[in-house]
């Protein structure tokens, strides 16, 4: 069942020359199998089918495969205006939603040759930290109980909880947002929705060093995660690692530091590098960007003014509703907007945010009309996923669950 | 479910015995069906040596650590049996792994025995509680208490080393195929294996159906259930505070620490027991 291949006398070099039938020995060779890990695996994070060549416990050739999740994003997008297809995004890394609205609407604002008011940016920055939170919780969380850890995807879905209420309270909607519009964001914060996230932004760092201190220093947990899956930083460019999992790799680079969207050049940030490129520096890497995530939403909402949350130009942004009951212009405007939407000038942008997974890039090409021509994007995961192969191969199958774990893949955004 | 849902677990029993029994068509079928019996009744056979007072045991033979060791030792054999008749893979993988660290953990907990046999001088569990009237053996050879602790999880497969059934690892892994009833009696024979544990280690180390303190108005029978929770409480604890070992790692800390600290325990015992002369006068 092992797959056991009988090899015949003839064939088989330990058999110097030809026996006779009857003292023949019969060589029987074990072969590696392979076994299907997923798609309905547990520790395959959605969709993910990969097949593993394995020589007992040990991985010989780690094949995933992509595609089960494949909706057809990019091409839908073609036949959609720019403001229909803000919610595809939310659907493509549906772990850090408002991070990949942020690359389209910066794409489309870059295209349009807008700028937002400078509150829909504080908001916006805000959330995509808020978002960051939100998907790192989730990643190292599911990495423990992928390493067998029961407690922490208990506690982080806890505090996944109150920051989807945040979510909630500016959008409407707890996971799929569709909040940021271009030339600004929908909606302005309700009131009293920053001195909430002030007092949970006071009480966070004391869940982060409850997870810090249950797995960091755990014997089991360095056991199991360091020097598993290593990637030097030649390699994690080679494979176009990105994000955590590049820093993790020792490679100093974020796009919030190197190419500032947003307000990330107003407000004071480190990024957390680390030298090994394993599991164990990956987890770490994540742990301390959610410190610094903290650190920017708090500076975000200090420095916060009030003043308009989208830009005052109605070929681009619909009036509001009681300006539209009164108003013809308006009236006509709103109609416009929500039938034809608005035309784009002829052009290509590739414009990219730093999303938790890594760089989220959104290729766009404008024939001037009210629609994308194509939208490529740039998934961060996919990269991510192909070095499995490299990172896995010699390890154990355990480890390859931890790989797995360890790179934060979401397979919305891998198959698109 | 019911006041503070306490007809849950009836629900679920209802729910399991009406179920369909699922044989996988590669499936060897009698074998399939026998593992998880054999499991079970096994768990139950056990039970038969543990005296839960003075002289209360369903048998209170004078080879009761034997009798426990060989039926613990057969244990492995259910597990072997459904991973390999339900023929997949998974369930094989799971097989296999707890094959060996069933056996190699089932060494070290010899040992442990051994050196407790040594200061008792019997096999016969009741004389081991006996034993303990003035001290548990847990604070004399503590070493070797936590050593056996360490090992009753790893017999048990409970989380730290759950592999054979590790989720993420194995989806279910040896009763992967296994649904209905014939799955309920795997967790069934899990957790009456671990109950069974914590009652050996209660009688071993933790003084059995003693009392402490002199507090002997309360019947041995609560105590022991008492000693019985605390080390149940232990092992929930350990499952949520730690995540799982590899499997490498888990046969090197097997062989590699547990049997050298508990081999060489053992001589310090003898050596011990046999220069103080508290060396216990064996029964023949």
């Amino acid at each position: 069942m092992t797959g056991i291949i009988e090899k015949s006398p003839a064939v088989t070099t330990d058999v110097p020359g030809p026996l006779p039938a009857a003292t023949a020995t019969r060589t029987v060779q074990i072969d590696s199998h392979a076994i299907n890990f997923g798609p309905q695996h547990p520790a395959a994070h959605g969709v993910l089918r990969l097949v593993l060549e394995m020589d007992g416990e040990v991985v010989e050739r780690a094949d995933p495969h992509v595609g089960l999740l494949h909706r057809g994003t990019e091409k839908l997008i073609e036949s959609r205006t720019y403001t229909q297809n803000t919610p595809y995004f939310d659907r493509l890394d549906y772990v850090s939603p408002m991070c990949m609205e942020h690359a389209f609407v910066q794409a489309t604002e870059k295209l349009l040759s807008i700028t937002p008011p400078e509150r829909a940016l504080w908001i916006r920055t805000l959330y995509d930290e808020i978002t960051r939170i939100l998907n790192h919780l989730l990643n190292i969380t599911s990495f423990a109980m992928d390493v067998g850890a029961l407690t922490p995807p208990l506690w982080g879905y806890e505090e996944r909880e109150k920051l989807m209420e945040f979510y909630e309270a500016a959008s409407g909607a707890r996971l799929h947002a569709n909040y940021y519009r271009h030339g600004g964001v929908s909606r302005d914060l309700p009131a009293g929705l920053t001195d909430k996230i002030w007092a949970w932004s006071e009480a966070f760092p004391a869940f982060i060093d409850d997870l810090w201190n249950l797995l960091t220093e755990n014997r089991i947990w360095k056991q199991r995660t360091v020097d598993i899956g290593i990637m030097s930083a030649e390699q994690a460019l080679a494979w176009g690692f990105t994000g955590p999992n590049l820093r993790a790799s020792g490679v100093p680079w974020d796009l919030r530091k190197s190419q500032p969207y947003a307000m990330y050049e107003h407000v004071d940030f480190d990024v957390p590098i680390a030298r090994n490129g394993d599991c164990y520096d990956r987890y770490l890497v994540r742990m301390i960007e959610m410190r610094q995530s903290v650190r920017i939403i708090r500076q975000c909402i200090e420095k916060m003014k009030p003043g308009p949350v989208k830009i005052e130009d109605r070929k681009f942004t619909p009036p509001r509703r009681e300006e539209m009951k009164r108003s013809m212009e308006a009236l006509i405007h709103h109609f416009k907007l929500y039938t034809e939407g608005f035309h784009v000038p002829a052009g290509a942008t590739y414009t990219a945010v730093e999303s938790p997974k890594g760089e989220f890039g959104v290729y766009l090409v404008s024939d001037g009309t009210n629609k994308p021509y194509r939208c490529k994007i740039r998934p961060t995961g996919f990269s991510h996923l192909q070095a499995i192969e490299v990172m896995s191969k010699g390890h154990m199958l355990a480890d390859a669950v931890a790989i797995i774990g360890s790179i934060d893949l979401v397979f919305g955004e891998v198959d698109r | 479910m019911g006041p503070f849902g306490l007809w849950q677990p009836f629900a679920d029993a209802v729910k399991v015995f009406t179920k369909e029994t699922i044989i996988p068509a590669g499936a060897s079928r009698s074998l399939f069906l026998m593992a998880p019996m054999l499991t079970f009744i096994l768990a139950c056979l056990a039970w038969a040596v543990i005296p839960v007072n003075d002289g209360w045991a369903v048998a209170n033979i004078n080879v009761g650590i034997l009798y426990l060791f060989a039926i613990s030792s057969l244990g492995v054999y259910g597990i072997v049996i459904a991973g390999w008749a339900s023929n997949s893979k998974y369930a094989f993988l799971g097989a296999m792994r707890s094959a060996a660290q069933m056996v190699s953990y089932e060494v070290s907990i010899g040992f442990v025995l051994v050196s407790i046999m040594l200061c008792v001088g019997s096999l016969n569990l009741n004389d081991i509680v006996k034993a303990q009237s003035h001290v548990w053996f847990c604070f004399p050879m503590l070493p070797m208490f936590v050593v056996f602790l360490i090992s009753m999880l790893a017999e048990t497969n409970r989380a730290p080393f759950d592999l054979p059934e590790g989720e993420s690892e194995l989806v279910a892994g040896f009763f992967v195929e296994y649904s209905a009833m014939s799955f309920a009696l795997f967790y069934l024979g899990e957790y009456t294996n671990m109950i069974m544990m914590s009652a050996l280690a209660s009688v071993l180390f933790l003084g059995g159906w003693q009392a402490p303190l002199g507090l002997t108005f309360i019947p041995g029978i609560v105590w022991l259930f008492a000693k019985i929770c605390v080390v149940m409480f232990f092992f929930f604890w350990v499952r949520a505070t730690f995540p799982r070992y590899r499997y490498d790692q888990l046969m090197r800390l097997g062989w590699k620490v547990f049997l050298p600290l508990s081999l060489l325990w053992l001589v310090l015992t003898a050596f011990f027991l046999e220069f103080t002369g508290l060396l216990p006068a064996g029964p023949a």
